[in-house]
């Protein structure tokens, strides 16, 4: 599977989604910000970072950019497309997740271990858990304050794919920290399965997200 | 002509403003007491239009697309005409 890993100025996890997705067994590329067709990949990573120095609000000026027209594209051809922490706050400033990720409650910086659970496993990231499994996967955002307005329509449509365990670290709604589109092929989510993907980082927990898009997407 | 624009945008009403919770408790320990503390960002440009209607109708388009998250904010927009300013 080709995986497209989109860079922006500002994007700093690029290189670890490459290496997570190579020991997944994908055939990960770069992607410049200013490529607009993204016909040649098979699956697309929104990788974390600070794009664009989150100037206005964390992913807005990302969300503005031609390479958002091939991520739309890829996502109408119903192909897996994931966001990261500043990828997932990128998809919901699109518009491709439903909701937003903006300050946490603290109004701090919070970089941690996170227990996860797994609310949906109909996504190709989550294919490979067991719904309910609980996870270890770090996070590391000022902004991954989930809120929405629609909370119940999300229940109703398993539109919820992660929530925190426990301590509920940002103050987000309902402990909600990834969310996916109706069809669930399109994920957005807060923690990072990058840096849990080798038992060295201290888990490889979060390394069937990308096997899992591999195998189901 | 040249037209002075200028976007108020603030959090919808009850949401969370931790910026401004960390500022009132900040005003604490200097032990001024205020409460409804909030934060709004200001942006100001100028640019060139026919008529007031068609320069607020753009900036208007600015916030939609940019400018604000239609989630979370509310925007206000003042328009001034260059010319009108003596």
């Amino acid at each position: 599977m080709k995986v497209g890993i989109i860079r922006f100025p500002g994007s700093n996890c690029d290189r670890d989604v490459f290496h997570a997705l190579k020991i997944a067994g994908a055939e990960p590329d770069y992607i410049w910000w200013n490529q607009r067709d993204l016909s040649t990949f098979d699956a697309i990573v929104i990788p974390g970072g600070f794009s664009y120095g989150d100037y206005l609000r964390a992913g807005a000026i990302a969300a503005i950019t031609p390479v958002i027209d091939g991520i739309k594209e890829a996502a109408k051809e119903e192909k897996p497309v994931l966001g990261i922490c500043n990828g997932a706050q990128i998809l919901a400033e699109v518009g491709l997740v439903p909701g937003v990720f903006t300050n946490n409650r603290n109004a701090k910086f919070i970089c941690k271990w996170t227990e996860l659970r797994i609310k949906t496993n109909r996504t190709p990231f989550t294919s490979l858990y067991k719904e309910n499994e609980v996870i270890r996967m770090p996070i590391a955002h000022a902004e991954g304050r989930y809120y929405t307005d629609i909370i119940e329509k999300l229940y109703e449509q398993d539109q919820i794919v992660l929530g925190f365990e426990g301590e509920n670290p940002n103050g987000s709604i309902e402990a909600i920290t990834g969310v996916c589109n109706e069809e669930g092929l399109v994920c957005a989510v807060m923690p990072h399965p990058e840096r849990a993907s080798e038992t060295v980082l201290g888990t490889d927990d979060g390394l069937k997200f990308f096997k899992g898009m591999i195998k189901n997407g | 002509m040249k037209y002075d624009a200028e976007v108020k945008i603030s959090l919808k009403k009850g949401m969370l403003n931790p910026e401004a919770a960390t500022i009132e408790r900040a005003l604490a320990l200097l032990e001024y007491q205020v409460e409804d503390t909030k934060t709004i960002d200001i942006i100001k440009f100028s640019l060139e239009g026919e008529n007031d209607e068609t320069v607020h109708k753009e900036v208007d388009e600015m916030c939609q697309r940019l400018l604000c998250n239609p989630v979370i904010h509310n925007y206000e927009i003042k328009i001034t005409s260059k010319n009108s300013i003596k």
